[in-house]
């Protein structure tokens, strides 16, 4: 076979979507029951949690030869997600004295496989920081716009939740949350008495069915591993199978998109170009409409590698935005120790996969040193032990009396260490910050000039640096996270992270929410993309991932993502229906 | 320096007759088993398990180290077994082999005590007697209170209790030791009554008719 020959299909389709995760298995929901006739590009491989091929969830530790550690998989052996921050042959780079990672899934529904399923809409001020604080961007669009989307995206594919009446948390129409656990509690009742709430957590699990095609949640406490009940929300299982059903939707695996091909008369997008994964073939596929959704970073790389005469600086990049203000999540964390949860009562507590209460955001950055706020997540309980499990006892059982009240140095070995296992099982905690950050146009990403991927692609080079205010919100949440340690009765575990560490705050990237780089806006001197993630310069390319978003708020983004895809598809399938 | 000590120093395939040139250019297609990927995997992750498999890190004599370490670690008792009777040997073998950074720590301690005990007790550890033994593990469990000539003994000690433990509770045996009950289909209805007596909480009363 020769790899060079160029294979063209031979239809054209009404729209061409890259990527599908959160926004372009919406997009390929959305425009498929509109009645559009749809190819899907998807870089990775096919995958079906219901398909015993692919089944890791209830399985025990002892079926991993590494008892499910995180060494081929970042999130252990079990974990959903194929990929991660180094994919062999897929490399990218970052600019000196800077640093980011780079987390890609290469699989049908994407990173959606095994996320944490936290599904917050915006609240009204997300949408205009700049206009509240004068640092960062508004948005083109407000709460008003996307509230019937987040609406309908509730009723679609379902969260679970509670009405809080708060103006930074708006409301949805939520199932039945699940009764926090003992560990909960506690954190709880002693964050509540410092006066920080905790609320029911919003995950996108049916407590109760929603319709026929997908089960209940049956508390594995897997949701990462991907549901064979398809009871918590991927993208694969709940929008592009039944997108698929349709029989309107041509789903390509394996298909690495390179570059979006456009007339250069017209300067429209006439289709996508991409490298088949297993015979390396290069294929173009012909659109009227294409629609990107490959992720935040890997849209920017396909517009920025999409050069031609008519757009010399990449496509759609004549405000040479693309790449610039990319933003990934704040996060750091502690744990702790909680004495009175030793030698507890066993029961099976796994609950949803992921915390049954959350703190948000509860302070006024008016009254504080930096501009945005965060919210907290809380982990715990009696888990199912795997690899990692007792680790660092030396640093916990000489701080503690033995059951007949003795004090021994941490450590040991024998009866006596076994039972302390025993003893503290279930009684540690966690908690992290998740923060929205100030985009910056010193972020960015762009293309490296000097390397290409295993396709021959060229790669993204990173330049990401956190500023102050994200740093000095992470010193807020250490302090914060003592004090809810302390009230709830616990000991922090080792040394409260400092200014030498940047107080714990995690590398960019790490987060895995990053967001940004071709922005909307209303002016196209900085912006990308107008209010309905149209280009400005390409009028029948859209973007439906996070790479739109002026902002991320502290909220992750894929509620947003796929409420704001629902509504650039239905204007994709409006304007299509004006012009017949 | 002589032309034949010279000679000896070069191998005898940089002269290029030891290896036929055109075999080496070409290798014989390698005797392809057809290779069974286990579900949840991906290719390269069976690929990968299958070539570990086949590897061996541990000498008998190091195997038989870290056997007798492990179950001084976590032996048996009234409510479960030994962490070798768990298997625990052979998922720290596996371990080696899985992430390669393991094994100078493991291989590099376990020479260290045996050098330690060859000096206090004339043997190497599995050699010495059960008391020189414990002795030994004596000064190398505490590493807050290791002496001074002891501590890389305590680093060494302390992973092979983590390793143990992450083994031991990880395997069949240990899970039901711990009682962990879940990794089952079951309804989650919150936590039972008599739990939440004993820690003197209680549910909202918004909480006790959510989803009713």
């Amino acid at each position: 076979m020769d790899p060079f020959q160029i294979k063209k299909a031979p239809v054209e389709y009404d729209v061409a979507i890259v990527g599908s995760g959160a926004g372009g298995g919406m997009a390929a929901y959305s425009l498929a029951k509109s009645g559009a006739k749809v190819v899907l590009l998807e870089a990775g491989g096919y995958f079906d949690p219901a398909d015993p091929k692919y089944i890791t969830q209830l399985k025990w530790p002892w079926e991993s030869p590494r008892r499910g550690a995180s060494t081929t998989r970042p999130f252990g052996d079990f974990d959903a997600a194929w990929g991660g921050w180094d994919i062999e042959g897929e490399p990218y780079t970052t600019a000196k004295g800077t640093e980011f990672h780079w987390f890609r899934s290469r699989m049908l529904g994407g990173r959606t496989n095994h996320w944490g399923r936290i599904s917050l809409r915006f609240a009204p001020d997300d949408f205009r920081r700049k206009t509240m604080t004068g640092i960062g961007e508004d948005w083109p669009i407000g709460y008003d716009d996307l509230k019937p989307f987040y609406d309908r995206v509730d009723k679609l594919i379902g969260v679970f939740g509670s009405v809080e009446n708060m103006p930074s948390e708006p409301d949805g129409f939520f199932l039945p949350p699940p009764k926090p656990r003992l560990h909960e509690l506690m954190i709880r009742k002693g964050a509540r008495s410092i006066g920080i709430p905790v609320i029911p957590s919003r995950l996108s699990i049916l407590t109760k069915p929603i319709n026929d095609e997908r089960g209940q949640c049956f508390y594995c406490s897997q949701c990462g591993r991907a549901c064979q009940a398809y009871a918590d929300f991927s993208s694969s299982s709940v929008l592009v199978k039944p997108a698929m059903k349709t029989g309107n939707v041509t789903l390509i695996n394996g298909a690495m998109v390179r570059e979006v091909l456009t007339d250069p008369a017209s300067g429209l997008c006439t289709g996508v170009s991409y490298v088949d994964t297993q015979t390396l073939q290069e294929v173009t596929i012909k659109a009227k409409t294409v629609v990107l959704a490959a992720s935040a970073g890997e849209t920017a790389r396909l517009l920025l590698n999409s050069k031609s005469g008519r757009f010399p600086n990449g496509l759609a990049n004549s405000s040479g935005v693309v790449g610039k203000y990319i933003n990934d999540s704040t996060g750091a964390s502690r744990s702790a120790f909680i004495p009175a949860l030793m030698d507890r009562k066993r029961y099976n507590e796994d609950g949803v996969g992921g915390m049954h209460v959350f703190t948000p955001w509860w302070l006024d950055n008016k009254k504080l040193d930096f501009p945005r706020g965060y919210h907290i997540e809380y982990w715990g309980g009696m888990g199912m032990p795997a690899y990692g499990f007792g680790w660092g006892i030396e640093a916990m059982n000489g701080m503690l009396a033995a059951r007949d009240g003795s004090k021994k140095p941490g450590g040991g070995y024998g009866a006596s260490l076994k039972d302390d296992y025993r003893r503290f099982y279930g009684a540690y905690i966690g908690m992290a910050g998740r923060g929205e950050p100030v985009p910056l146009e010193s972020n960015y990403c762009e293309i490296d000039p000097n390397v290409v991927d295993k396709y021959g692609i060229p790669v993204l080079r990173f330049n990401y640096k956190w500023s102050d205010y994200e740093i000095k919100q992470a010193k807020h949440m250490q302090d914060t996270f003592e004090e809810i340690i302390h009230a709830a009765g616990g000991i922090a575990l080792g040394n409260k992270p400092g200014a030498e560490t940047n107080y714990g705050l995690e590398a960019p990237g790490k987060i895995i929410h990053e967001v940004g780089t071709a922005r909307m806006g209303k002016d196209p001197k900085n912006s990308v993309l107008n209010g309905y993630q149209q280009a400005h310069d390409v009028k029948n390319l859209f973007i439906v991932d996070a790479a739109p978003f002026p902002s991320q708020g502290d909220k992750n983004v894929t509620w947003t993502i796929l409420a704001s895809s629902m509504r650039t598809s239905e204007y994709i399938a409006d304007l299509a229906k004006k012009k017949v | 320096m002589k032309r034949r000590d010279l000679l000896k120093g070069i191998p005898v395939t940089a002269f290029g007759f030891a290896v036929n040139p055109t075999e080496a250019a070409v290798p014989a297609p390698p005797d392809v088993k057809p290779l069974k990927i286990p579900g949840g995997r991906q290719k390269f992750e069976a690929v990968r398990d299958a070539a570990l498999n086949a590897e061996k890190f541990f000498t008998p004599h190091e195997l038989q180290t870290v056997t007798v370490l492990s179950d001084i670690i976590i032996p048996a008792d009234a409510k479960s077994g030994s962490a070798s009777q768990a298997g625990v040997p052979a998922f720290i073998e596996f371990m080696m082999k899985d992430q390669p950074r393991n094994q100078t720590p493991m291989r590099g301690g376990i020479r260290w005590l045996d050098n330690t005990c060859t000096k206090r007790y004339g043997k190497p550890f599995v050699q010495c007697t059960k008391t020189q033994q414990i002795d030994m593990v004596e000064q190398i469990a505490y590493p807050a209170i290791a002496k001074p000539d002891m501590t890389q003994g305590a680093t060494f000690f302390s992973m092979m209790r983590n390793l143990t433990a992450s083994g031991f509770f990880s395997s069949q045996m240990g899970i039901k030791d711990i009682g962990y009950v879940g990794n089952t289909p079951n309804q989650w209805d919150g936590v039972p009554d008599e739990v939440l007596k004993q820690y003197g909480l209680a549910y909202e009363e918004r909480e006790l008719n959510m989803g009713k």
